[in-house]
């Protein structure tokens, strides 16, 4: 369980506070006027920027001060998700170790994260020889290796077409299900939200309130995200 | 029993070794070259001296002065006496022990401390091919128009260009400067070295060089080309003059007179010629090598004294830039 | 990029290798001093000489480096790769090829007086400048390439919808790139110019043409005057330092890599402007090339004849600048940020001829410098490329930080996994480019073993001196061809490996 006590983060002029509590084993959607600061909020929650006070705990235990790589977070970001000169395989594979060397159960569990991901065969493609849906799934292949029990996305189908958006949105659902994952996803579009987001949390005035069910906040959204939605 | 002899025997040759004495010689970067005339000498001088002589190359009096009396140098040589005087002054040289009646030069030579090994003269060479009518004193060369052109080396950083700056002074004197003037428009450009002055002039950018008397010897002996030649003047040719010397401070005195020694004789004074492409000090001409007999020299040999080189030179060098800075 | 700690000791480590042997220098002064009127007159002529050079080589980069942008020929790609080349000549060397093509003997005056023309003499400020722009054109030309590169894509696409044609594409596309590419590489090449010896010696035509570098060795050399020395090499600094600073306060842009591999899509252009294009690359490429094949030429036939002294002396080289290059590399690497660069350019704006002297003042108590000599021109070497490496390296640098330093965090990548996986991949191209300038330069510096020097340990641009010195010309022309090919020969060695597979 995810709880944020009394975070505040500041960026020079920008700041934003947020206290949340009990986020567990649901996909939230983060929603917000552009220049809100959600990715900067995301950024600071996975621990590339600092926060100048608050507390975030996981399952009771204080993860404020640790490095990105040592909470239990994976991200996924707008773009830079995966290391272009290297290959698919070895791109996933680092999620599990840094060596030249992969053991043959490390091959296995590779190949296993890009077939679940339905990339069986592309482990020696170079990101730029995949289409923009094949890069996503890569970098999911990856963040399920890495196994970790909070995810973090920021907008990262933006790029894909409809289609291809909505069939990487439900591939995303079927793996946070199946690991009962914490997922906090930024996103611009409420179809994005309403397709797969159980709860949304929205980011205005320099507030983050609290998740609300999804159809809720759409049917009866609040002024700051009707005027963003432009449903005045 | 074969082991035990052969390691003797590399013990005994290591015990050589390191019981022989080193003579440490500075000397300029052309004299102990595979080119110049150090490794004949070497070789020779180690003949007769069971000792280890090796030559360190760069910039002999810089090196000195710097080095002071922690020098490593036990001589030196390739001064020469335009600039000797600071040299003097350091007080890091002892006297040659050499006598310098059996000296050949063509002036007279007093100096106790340091001693000639081989000379040369100033002059301009040209090639028979491209000039036919080359000036026949150094009036006619100043006066020549602009037919010709001259490259010459810079005062300021060659010892054969500040030679050069003597040389006109030495046939001027007052005049200097107005002759500087009148060669201006016939200077191509000026040189950092003597190499590079030579380079130029052997690639057939200028017509004539500042070199020496004994050029021409070189394309001579080693290419057997006679058209290069050197311009000789009634008025006289700058006397250039290179010295060796001991230092005071030496851990080898003895082996550094023995060198001194050893320049005077026949068996270094031999190598000097098709060495150093220059005449040598200690030799009479007749015994020199047919094509140095044959060159052309100057009657006329002009000479400043260590003294009056030093005074003389801030001012004709001074001269020389006014005049060619219009 | 490298710990906090590494960048800083690196950086002290560089300053008090160029700033110790100045006050070294000082400190044998007996007494005290000040600039005379020659040193005014060199003063002058130096500003005049370096500035105008900049200038010139800017200025006649800027069509040779828009045709190289837009045209597609055959062999662009290594035309390219090649424009880093001249600049890492051996000075002589270049000078000898420039007189063999300009000189009265040369073939331009040739064909000038066969046509009935006066000859032109290259003697004099002009022929200063030409030699400065030969060494430094592919150098801006190359700076500016780079500047194109960075032009975003809608802009150049946005161009094109708009049918920007002639002058007013000019004006909105390509002078704003030039802005922030141009004042640097001129500030470069003049502090480049600054510390001009032996050019404007060769060619300068006589004392008019003076320059500080001159006055330092005259002071050095034949007047003893230590004190003069150290205030024309702090004068010389100075000037450096400040044209340096200069050339840093403009932003490199982001968006650079050596990807010059693809022609920038301009619009339409006439066939008069690609016939243009054409003969501005030919007529470049024919300044550039014809002293360098005619230096070729003139000495290939003497390679072999070559004494085993000389192939001593190459070998001797070689491995100097192997590790000169090792070393650059290793320093430039903790040095990627702004003030490490500063810092880097300390390595241009020194003279060679001060921090010679300086460094053997300082080593003589303490160890016999002709033990050292090689080492320490490898030093001097490595210190003297490092301005170059750096402005090489730092934006592919900045680049790769910027991109992937969220996700190798996130990966919890540890320092040699960033090394392995990030930054070798990604800098393996600038690093080879910036080994090869290394390597090439290293082997034609004469450096300082003027004073270190010793028959025994020579290296081959010594040896080159030594040959002209002993009227050997004809080996000595086979020594220059030999050190071009060397020279040559490691550039593109060096940039290959780094292109190979990256």
């Amino acid at each position: 369980m995810l709880d944020l006590q009394n975070l505040r983060i500041r960026q020079g002029s920008f700041q934003l506070t947020a206290s949340l509590r009990g986020l567990d084993a649901k996909i939230y959607a983060i929603m917000g006027p552009s220049g809100a600061g959600k990715s900067t909020f995301l950024a600071a929650l996975a621990g590339f920027l600092p926060v100048s006070s608050g507390t975030v705990l996981w399952n009771g235990q204080n993860i404020t001060g640790l490095r990105p790589a040592e909470r239990p977070m994976a991200m996924l970001f707008q773009d830079n998700n995966l290391f272009p000169h290297l290959s698919a395989e070895r791109n996933v594979a680092l999620a599990l170790t840094q060596r030249r060397y992969l053991s043959s159960i490390q091959q296995e569990q590779v190949k296993a994260a890009l077939s679940r991901v339905g990339l069986s065969g592309f482990e020696a493609h170079k990101p730029g020889e995949l289409s923009g849906g094949q890069q996503g799934r890569v970098a999911l292949a990856r963040v399920l290796l890495q196994d970790k029990p909070i995810l973090l996305l920021d907008e990262p189908f933006t790029a894909l077409g409809p289609a291809l958006k909505n069939e990487m949105l439900d591939l995303l659902q079927t793996l946070a299900q199946e690991r009962q994952a914490t997922v906090l996803m930024v996103t611009h579009d409420p179809n994005d939200a309403l397709r797969i987001a159980d709860e949304t949390l929205l980011l205005s005035d320099q507030v983050l309130s609290p998740p609300q069910p999804t159809q809720q906040v759409m049917a009866s959204p609040p002024k700051a995200l009707a005027a963003y939605l432009g449903l005045e | 029993m074969k082991y035990f002899t052969f390691a003797a025997g590399l013990f005994t040759a290591s015990m050589t070794l390191a019981q022989t004495p080193i003579l440490t010689i500075y000397a300029p970067d052309y004299f102990a070259s595979e080119w110049g005339p150090g490794p004949a000498i070497e070789a020779a001088f180690e003949e007769s001296c069971s000792c280890d002589l090796q030559f360190k190359t760069g910039d002999v009096l810089s090196r000195i002065i710097l080095e002071g009396e922690r020098t490593e140098a036990d001589a030196v040589i390739g001064l020469n006496t335009d600039i000797t005087k600071k040299a003097r002054e350091t007080g890091l040289f002892a006297s040659h022990g050499q006598d310098n009646a059996q000296l050949t030069l063509p002036i007279e030579w007093s100096d106790e401390i340091f001693l000639p090994f081989n000379y040369g003269h100033t002059a301009f060479i040209y090639n028979t091919e491209k000039v036919a009518n080359p000036p026949a004193s150094f009036e006619a060369l100043v006066n020549s128009g602009t037919d010709l052109s001259l490259v010459i080396q810079d005062p300021r950083s060659s010892i054969s260009g500040l030679a050069l700056v003597l040389w006109v002074k030495a046939v001027y004197g007052e005049q200097a400067e107005a002759v500087w003037q009148k060669l201006a428009p016939k200077i191509l450009t000026v040189t950092k070295g003597w190499s590079e002055s030579y380079g130029l002039f052997s690639d057939g950018e200028a017509d004539m060089v500042l070199s020496y008397t004994t050029s021409p010897a070189y394309h001579i002996v080693a290419e057997n080309d006679l058209t290069k030649k050197a311009a000789i003047f009634p008025e006289g040719h700058y006397f250039m003059v290179e010295l060796a010397a001991k230092i005071a401070s030496t851990d080898v005195p003895d082996l550094a007179d023995a060198f001194l020694a050893f320049i005077m004789t026949d068996q270094f004074q031999n190598i000097i010629p098709e060495g150093n492409w220059s005449l040598p000090a200690a030799l009479p001409k007749s015994q020199w090598p047919q094509a140095f007999q044959d060159l052309p020299l100057p009657e006329k040999v002009l000479f400043y004294s260590e003294e009056e080189a030093a005074n003389l030179r801030k001012e004709t060098i001074e001269e020389w830039r006014r005049a060619l800075s219009k | 990029m490298a710990p906090r700690f590494v960048q800083i000791s690196t950086g002290a480590l560089i300053c008090s290798f160029v700033l110790l042997p100045l006050w070294a220098v000082w400190r044998q002064a007996d007494g005290p001093t000040s600039l005379g009127p020659a040193d005014w007159s060199a003063l002058r002529f130096t500003i005049l000489q370096a500035a105008l050079s900049a200038l010139l080589s800017t200025l006649s980069a800027v069509p040779l480096a828009r045709a190289l942008a837009r045209a597609q020929f055959w062999g662009r790609a290594a035309v390219i790769r090649l424009m880093g080349a001249p600049f890492i000549l051996p000075v002589i060397v270049a000078i000898l090829g420039l007189i063999a093509v300009f000189g009265q003997n040369g073939w331009l005056n040739a064909g000038l007086r066969s046509l009935g023309f006066d000859g032109f003499s290259i003697y004099g400020l002009q022929g200063v400048l030409l030699a400065h722009v030969f060494f430094n054109l592919p150098l801006a030309t190359r700076m500016i390439l780079l500047g194109w590169a960075t032009i975003p894509q809608e802009r150049l696409r946005l161009g094109q919808s708009l049918d920007l044609r002639g002058f007013a594409r000019f004006r909105l596309i390509e002078f704003p790139m030039l802005m922030t590419v141009l004042p640097s590489a001129a500030a470069v090449i003049f502090v480049i110019c600054l510390s001009s010896f032996t050019v404007a010696l060769a060619l300068g035509g006589g004392p008019k043409s003076t320059t500080l570098e001159l006055a330092i060795y005259q002071a050095f050399r034949f007047d003893f005057d230590f004190a003069k020395a150290a205030l024309l090499g702090l004068v010389q600094l100075g000037l450096s330092a400040s044209a340096a600073v200069f050339a840093l306060g403009f932003v490199w842009g982001h968006q650079l890599g050596i990807g010059l591999d693809r022609p920038i899509a301009l619009g339409r252009h006439s066939t008069l402007q690609k016939y243009l294009d054409g003969v501005v690359i030919g007529v470049a490429l024919l300044f550039l090339g014809l002293p360098l094949l005619l230096v070729l030429g003139n000495g290939l036939a003497s390679v072999t004849s070559l004494p085993a002294a000389v192939w001593m002396a190459a070998l001797r080289s070689v491995l100097i600048a192997l590790g000169a290059t090792a070393l650059c590399m290793l320093l430039s690497l903790s040095l990627l940020n702004r003030s490490g660069e500063a810092i880097a350019t300390l390595g241009i704006t020194v003279s060679p001829l001060v921090l010679g002297t300086g460094l053997f003042l300082i080593a003589r108590p303490y160890v016999n410098p002709f033990e050292i000599s090689l080492w320490v021109t490898l030093c001097v070497n490595a210190v003297m490329s490092l301005p170059f490496a750096v402005r090489i390296l730092r934006p592919e640098m900045s680049q790769v930080d910027a991109n992937f330093r969220w996700l190798s965090a996130s990966l919890g990548l540890s320092r040699l996994g960033w090394l392995r996986w990030v930054v070798w991949p990604r800098l393996r191209r600038p690093l080879g480019f910036a080994a090869g300038l290394t390597a090439a330069l290293s082997m034609g510096d004469l450096g300082v073993i003027a004073l270190f020097g010793d028959a025994e340990r020579a290296t081959l641009p010594l040896k080159l001196y030594q040959l002209m010195g002993s009227y050997r010309m004809e080996q000595a022309a086979g020594c220059a061809s030999l050190l071009l090919i060397l020279s040559f020969g490691f550039f593109w060695i060096f940039d290959f490996l780094g292109r190979r597979n990256a």
